[in-house]
């Protein structure tokens, strides 16, 4: 009788301290990363995003991550390991995760997923993006009116979408203040390896180029061009601690005010997976004007240049399509005639050439 | 200075207790490493030996995640008895899964009946002709198969990646490199459990892998081909006196071993993945190098030691996501792990002492 | 601009000629390392730690040849001591190194350092094309190519050399003549991730002047088809270092140039190098075998 009263006891006073839990338990929010925080480029990017959610919210929420899952099985395992462990919203950071997060939504109805830089939804799966070309038009304005030779180098990492409008929105900002400059792509074939990108931007410059621009995530570029005494642009985050001389500026990836938006509604109950058009991934893609892209300091570049890049970057946020005619592609056909101007699905759909101004042709 | 006698045969209490001591040990150490580290080592321990399969999904899991690695061992264990070094499975698991790709891609209208025995067929054709390359360089022209293997992981990868980012490239993928998805026909299901249903991702080539390895076994140790095997491996020269061809045992354990790859490429994406993608294997092919050692040639210590491996990679997440452990710590844990067990075989095979040769010194300075 | 290319490879050939020849002389004494990647990181970490935290790049040259040496230690004291299987051996020697260099490195990513000076020879250096191309290159290029020839020189010229050899091509004979067949491999393989240790430590120090987990992206797989494409020969290591750096400069300046080829197909072409010299060594089997060593791979314990 006694142990009876005692275990009762027990289960009440549990109970209690169960409910009295989930008024204070805090949200989980997951985050899956690609690689480790610390490669100074895309995930450190997102882990800055993350830490800002943390500062944000307090102890409304507890965030998880998980880094270097690879895009394939094991990415469906950790998503749905995540869900399990009770978290209400999870960020899946990097393209190849969007089946395995469609796959792990439809298990896991009541759990909201966010992906980013994919195309495929559902009702509680929603994509994201940030319009990371638009940096790299200001860049292409920079690197126009900075370089001697008339030679800018960049360096690549895949041919996707993302990267040929970062190539081609860069080629005519350069453009439009440099008529005679050219730039070349290498394809580094990697998002990440030091050493290679350090190779190909000395081989940029050993062909002449004065200035670089870089797709791919180390600071190795920037470094490389510190030493070499020509100029460069950053990627993903503020590289500056790598280059001090070299770097112009830096295009910031910032899923800070994204990812707490997103937290925010789930909170509040409003959030939905949005109305995003069909013809272009991401329910959700901003850029410069809503702070979703920020741009370093310019440095290292004379007054003018300088005042040209925050006119250019102004342009950008106050509605300007870079991508409007009129353009040609690199063999000169006439892609958009003065007046014409592409829409967001265009750039996914139609983008499979260079424009005027880039050497080359897209590999694949 | 360690010293080694052999042993003659190896006592069955040993076989079974060096791994539970390798273990045993591994623990040991790696509580010291993440106590260092500021975890409590005891919830480390049970974060990457006991959460990860603490559920019936998860224990279905366990044996999804080692599934390749246990039908890459299987074929190696033949290549690496006759002494023929392949360590270029992971590019003979591409080239399978391209090939078995490709008959998806290519015929997506096929019936289940044929497409699966076509994509089987195909997928270890691929692995097949790939680990021919070796085998024929090496039989023609008594070329390093380590290396060529090694190079041509290489050469694969970058020819996957090459035909999703160009010719199988999905054209509804805006641009992504990602091949179309696979027709219903082309992909391996789930294994439905009476009175379970599905249990986390356990798909039929999981059985599959369990029966290939049994396989392996049973052609191993019963069949003439599995003797000619061993043969060639420990007395070359009494299996040339006995009429063994060297040259066409090594074109065949390549040929087996890379089938067996082809074949665990080809399972691995049409069950997980679904559809063509610049990365399918995140290094299955050496780990199961490391497999074939660990379950010391034997194809059914393979499922064991497969299961072990894939156990380590899965605690290597749950430490993760329960304790923040960085990725990099699962790395060197998994490393302490492999060099113990690998050691306790050591101590199955020889008498190991430990004494100080003083006749030794000389030789020091000669050297 | 031709000069800076070739500049380009030599820069890109150093860490491949620090681990390759380390390796070879590790393979001559019949020890298969394949733990190169692994034993490359720690000496990258080691050396960038070193010159972060003291500011001082020769002793962290120093290091990172120590924490390459202590690394190849660990699989000295497994693969000889325990006489375990050297091929599993070294893989795991490859992810307890890549794990442990992430591991020690986590606090220092971020941090860049100046990378090593460079040494002008004077007068030399003077000289045009040549001058600039070799005679005023960082001090760790010009370690690694007196390294080579040491190397050389040791395993053709000494009785230290002749006896390393002896253990490789047969440990038996060497062990009944007396020599202690583990202290010799246990020195090359010392010696092997020594020199690993030095080609990571050029990465950091020169290369990219900051530490990246994972930052060698398999220069040190590369390294161990070196030493085949050597046909185990320390000259043609330097040769082939060269040509598999240039190689590496031409797919990059070819397209940079607007060539046209999918790049997948430019950046197999090393690899599919080194097989077709594979091959074509291994046809000559005067060329190939005369310096292959017999015992490569082979454990060997004395009480048989």
């Amino acid at each position: 009788m006694k142990h009876l009263l005692k275990a009762a006891a027990a289960g009440l006073v549990g109970v209690v301290a169960m409910a009295g839990a989930a008024i204070a338990d805090p949200v989980k929010i997951g985050f899956v990363y690609l690689t480790n925080p610390g490669d100074h480029g895309w995930t450190y990017a997102h882990e800055v995003g993350r830490l800002d959610v943390e500062k944000h919210f307090g102890s409304k929420v507890e965030t998880t991550y998980v880094e270097n899952v690879p895009e394939g099985p094991d990415s469906t395992r950790v998503i749905r390991e995540l869900a399990r462990q009770g978290n209400k919203m999870i960020f899946t950071t990097s393209f190849g995760y969007m089946d395995p997060t469609l796959k792990v939504a439809k298990e896991f109805p009541d759990v909201k997923f966010v992906h980013l830089t994919g195309y495929k939804r559902s009702g509680n799966m929603s994509t994201g993006n940030i319009r990371f070309y638009e940096g790299r038009y200001v860049q292409g304005v920079v690197a126009g009116m900075m370089t001697k030779s008339n030679k800018v180098g960049y360096l690549a990492s895949f041919p996707i979408p993302e990267v040929i409008q970062g190539i081609n929105a860069f080629a005519l900002g350069m453009r439009s203040v440099n008529p005679d400059a050219t730039v070349s792509v290498i394809w580094v074939n990697s998002w990440y390896d030091p050493v290679k990108e350090s190779d190909a931007a000395k081989v940029h410059i050993a062909e002449g180029a004065d200035i670089l621009a870089q797709h791919t995530d180390s600071p190795a570029m920037l470094q490389t061009a510190e030493k070499a005494g020509v100029y460069g642009f950053g990627q993903s985050s503020d590289m500056k601690a790598f280059a001090p001389k070299a770097q112009l500026f830096s295009s910031v990836n910032n899923w800070s005010p994204y990812y707490i938006a997103q937290i925010e509604a789930m909170l509040d109950g409003s959030w939905t997976t949005g109305e995003g058009p069909d013809h272009w991934p991401g329910n959700t893609w901003l850029g410069l004007s809503d702070d979703y892209l920020v741009l370093t300091p310019f440095e290292n570049m004379p007054a003018n240049v300088a005042a040209a890049a925050k006119a250019a970057a102004d342009k950008v946020s106050g509605g300007y399509n870079i991508f409007s005619g009129p353009f040609k592609d690199n063999a000169g056909n006439v892609i958009l005639s003065d007046g014409e101007s592409y829409h967001d699905g265009n750039l996914w759909n139609d983008m499979n050439y260079y424009v005027e101004g880039v050497i080359g042709k897209i590999p694949g | 200075m360690i010293t080694l006698s052999q042993r003659k045969t190896i006592p069955l209490r040993l076989t079974l207790l060096t791994p539970v001591v390798a273990i045993a040990l591994t623990l040991v150490i790696g509580a010291v490493i993440f106590a260092t580290l500021g975890y409590h080592p005891g919830e480390a321990l049970y974060q990457f030996f006991v959460a990860p399969i603490s559920r019936p999904d998860q224990v279905a899991d366990l044996f999804v995640k080692a599934c390749p690695l246990i039908i890459i061992a299987s074929g190696l264990v033949f290549a690496y008895r006759a002494n023929v070094w392949n360590i270029g499975a992971e590019g003979q698991m591409i080239l399978g899964a391209m090939f078995g790709g490709w008959v998806a891609l290519t015929f997506p209208d096929l019936s289940g009946w044929v497409m699966m025995p076509a994509m089987i067929a195909m997928g270890m054709l691929g692995g097949f002709l790939w680990a021919m390359i070796p085998a024929i360089l090496k039989t023609r022209f008594n070329t390093n198969e380590i290396l060529v293997s090694l190079m041509l992981t290489y050469v694969a990868a970058l020819l996957i990646d090459w035909t999703v980012r160009g010719p199988w490239r999905d054209p509804m993928s805006f641009g992504f490199p990602l091949s179309p998805m696979y027709a219903d026909a082309a992909l391996i299901t789930r294994v439905y459990l009476p009175g379970f249903g599905h249990l986390g991702g356990l798909h039929w080539g999981v059985i599959g892998a369990l029966v290939i390895a049994v396989a392996a076994w049973f052609v191993l140790a019963r069949t003439l081909t599995g003797f000619q095997v061993k043969v060639m491996g420990d007395a070359p020269r009494a299996g040339r006196f006995a009429g063994f061809n060297p040259s066409l045992v090594t074109i065949m354990v390549l040929g087996i071993s890379g089938a067996a790859a082809g074949l665990a490429g080809m399972v691995e994406v049409s069950a997980n993945m679904g559809q063509l993608q610049p990365e399918i294997s995140f290094g299955y092919g050496f780990t199961a190098i490391i497999v074939a050692f660990l379950a010391r040639l034997n194809p059914l210590a393979v499922i064991g030691a497969g299961l072990i491996v894939a156990l380590a990679e899965l605690g290597g997440d749950s430490a993760q996501i329960a304790l923040g452990m960085p990725k990099v710590v699962t790395g060197v844990f998994k490393g302490i792990l492999l060099f113990m067990l690998l050691a306790g075989e050591t101590f199955n095979r020889f008498h190991v002492r430990l004494k100080m040769p003083v006749t030794a010194v000389r030789e020091v300075s000669d050297a | 601009m031709l000069e800076q290319l070739l500049l380009t490879v030599l820069m890109t050939s150093v860490p491949l000629i620090f681990a390759a020849t380390g390796e070879l002389v590790a393979e001559r004494s019949g020890v298969l390392n394949l733990g190169v990647e692994g034993m490359m990181l720690m000496g990258a970490v080691g050396a960038f730690a070193t010159a972060f935290g003291t500011g001082n790049l020769w002793l962290a040259i120093i290091v990172g040849g120590l924490a390459g040496a202590l690394t190849g230690g660990v699989f000295a004291l497994f693969a000889l001591g325990f006489a375990t299987n050297q091929v599993a051996t070294g893989l795991a020697l490859t992810i307890f190194g890549t794990g442990l260099s992430g591991l020690v490195g986590a606090p220092l990513v971020g941090h860049a350092i100046d990378g090593l000076p460079q040494i002008t020879i004077p007068v030399l250096s003077n000289l045009p094309f040549v001058g600039a191309l070799l005679f005023s290159l960082d001090p760790m290029a010009y370690l690694a190519v007196a390294l080579l020839a040491g190397v050389a020189w040791f395993l053709k010229r000494t009785r230290g050399g002749l006896v390393l050899r002896a253990v490789g091509d047969n440990h038996d004979s060497a062990h009944a003549l007396g020599y202690s067949v583990l202290r010799v491999r246990l020195l090359a393989v010392l010696f092997g991730g020594m020199m690993a240790g030095l080609g990571g430590a050029y990465l950091p120090l020169m290369l990219t002047p900051h530490w990246a987990e994972g930052m060698t992206a398999g220069r040190g797989w590369i390294a161990l088809a070196l030493v085949v494409f050597a046909s185990w020969l320390p000259w043609r290591v330097l040769v082939g270092a060269l040509i598999f750096g240039g190689i590496t400069i031409m797919q990059l300046a070819g397209q940079a140039r607007g060539w046209t080829v999918p790049s997948q197909f430019l950046s197999m072409l090393p690899y599919l190098a080194t097989i077709a010299v594979l091959v074509v060594i291994s046809r000559n089997r005067e060329f190939s075998l005369a310096n292959f060593p017999s015992c490569l791979g082979r454990v060997f314990h004395a009480g048989k």
